[in-house]
């Protein structure tokens, strides 16, 4: 998406579609991400729960991964995680 | 034309503003501005006008009340007072930012500490850099026309920001004077319906106020203050129309003897009409003496001001506020600024007076000019004085 520049923002910068923060990639804020060891999990979707973001998925079997576009790797998940199945690591 | 009336100001503001149509008002009651919510909130009870008096517990939520109010596409207007206006700080930058055209009367009132209700300009010059457009006047009878007018400048397309117009707190707004107050219909036609440029319906959703982070920012401050520049046009352009419309004419920088004057005082809002008799005092014992006053505070008319003083050889500047640390008052700091870049410019005297509510007679500003036609060694230029104070 190219940014705009001063002169093509709309007066007052409101914004006129609805929904389009889902355009805005928070993800990119991130210095680390979460890293699930499915060896670990028991699917107890407590992760799930806890994302301040709303942005940890189930998969098909059941398991758990979070949606880079959005996270922002704030590691709540990580903490919440009893069983230890979930590690923050250094974005590269 | 209008009615003659002869009436307190502040009722007469109230009652300008009952001619204005508007939607909403939220005001919070505070000296010296309080008679304007009082009788605009009387108008809206008895049915003399047909809109929402909001009666909120302060003026933060008075401010956030309007703004939501103008995003709806209300025509939406508050008034304050130093703490009151302070208390407004946070929100105002929003204002602007939002582009809404909220209109707001402020009654100028020292701001504490020490506590003190009376006159002078330390509450509107911390708002200086909050993207709102800052009018003063010097009367009554202007304190009236600026109010319906300011909702026309506000609400241009080509504007759309929010105005403040300052009308000195008890000098202005305690004070009967006689008017001519125009007639709804007059000011029907002057004033045409507010079209705001988006607005909150659920039939059109929109996000206003929405975050930016550093990617933005920058691009939005610059939409802002290029805004506000252009907003100058359309300020004259409302001001010329309603001289032609009901032959009270006004400018943006206003002249008083001053095209032939050596020695210039500039003066913004009420003082202006005690200095037009200090020069006339001074003119009949053949000083020549002019008087600049100042209208327009935001946009500042840089190249009105230049046109005004630059062929005097001497100009005072005269300021009710302080910037603290800084180089005197805030009004000298910009005039200064909008001549550095001249090749012909006066020396520039600072005075601040005026302080909370100290009474400036005709004889001060007599007594500024001697000691500025004194000074032939230029020692009080580049510096600032407070005058009358005790040493």
């Amino acid at each position: 998406m190219a940014l705009k520049t001063w002169k093509e923002l709309p007066i007052g910068c409101v914004v006129s579609e609805p929904g389009s923060a889902s355009e805005y990639h928070t993800g990119s804020w991130r210095s680390q991400k979460p890293i699930w060891d499915n060896a670990k999990c028991i699917k107890c979707g407590i992760c799930y729960v806890y994302c301040p973001e709303g942005c940890v998925q189930q998969t098909e079997d059941g398991f758990f991964q979070a949606d880079l576009d959005y996270c922002k790797g704030c590691g709540i998940c990580a903490h919440e995680c009893w069983p230890r199945a979930i590690k923050m690591v250094e974005e590269e | 034309m209008g009615k003659r009336i002869g009436m307190e100001v502040a009722i007469a503001v109230a009652e300008a503003l009952g001619l204005c149509d508007i939607d909403m008002a939220a005001v919070y009651p505070i000296t010296p501005q309080s008679h304007i919510a009082e009788h605009l909130s009387d108008l809206v009870a008895n049915g003399e006008i047909d809109a929402e008096f909001v009666t909120v517990e302060s003026e933060h939520s008075a401010m956030s009340a309007v703004i939501g109010a103008s995003g709806a596409g209300a025509r939406a207007f508050t008034a304050t007072s130093s703490q009151g206006l302070m208390l407004m700080h946070e929100l105002l930058p929003i204002a602007s930012a939002m582009r809404l055209p909220i209109c707001m009367a402020i009654a100028n009132r020292a701001v504490s500490g020490p506590l003190n209700i009376l006159n002078d300009h330390t509450d509107i010059m911390p708002q200086r850099d909050s993207g709102w457009i800052s009018l003063f006047v010097e009367n009554g009878q202007e304190a009236i026309d600026m109010s319906i007018m300011a909702f026309k400048i506000a609400e241009h397309k080509d504007v759309m920001l929010p105005v403040n117009v300052n009308i000195d707190g008890f000098q202005l707004t305690h004070m009967v004077e006689p008017f001519e107050m125009p007639s709804k219909e007059e000011v029907y036609r002057f004033l045409p319906p507010f079209v705001p440029h988006a607005t909150l319906h659920p039939a059109k959703p929109v996000t206003m106020g929405a975050f930016a982070m550093s990617d933005y920012f920058t691009e939005i401050m610059k939409a802002k203050d290029e805004a506000l520049k252009n907003s100058k046009k359309v300020i004259a352009d409302v001001l010329d129309e309603w001289g032609k419309m009901f032959g009270r004419n006004y400018k943006l920088v206003e002249t008083y003897k001053s095209e032939d004057a050596e020695v210039i005082m500039l003066t913004m809002g009420s003082m202006g009409e005690t200095a037009q008799m200090a020069i006339d005092d001074l003119r009949a014992k053949g000083v020549k003496a002019g008087l600049v006053k100042l209208r327009l505070w935001r946009p500042f008319p840089f190249v009105e001001i230049r046109a005004a003083v630059q062929h005097a050889k001497k100009l005072i500047v005269t300021d009710r506020a302080i910037t603290f640390g800084g180089l005197g008052g805030p009004v000298f700091v910009e005039v200064k600024s909008a001549l550095y870049s001249e090749k012909q410019r006066p020396l520039i005297y600072g005075y601040i007076y005026g302080l909370g509510g100290r009474d400036v007679p005709v004889g001060d500003f007599i007594g500024m000019f001697e000691k500025v036609l004194a000074d032939t060694e230029h020692k009080a230029v580049d510096t600032y004085e407070f005058w009358g104070v005790r040493e």
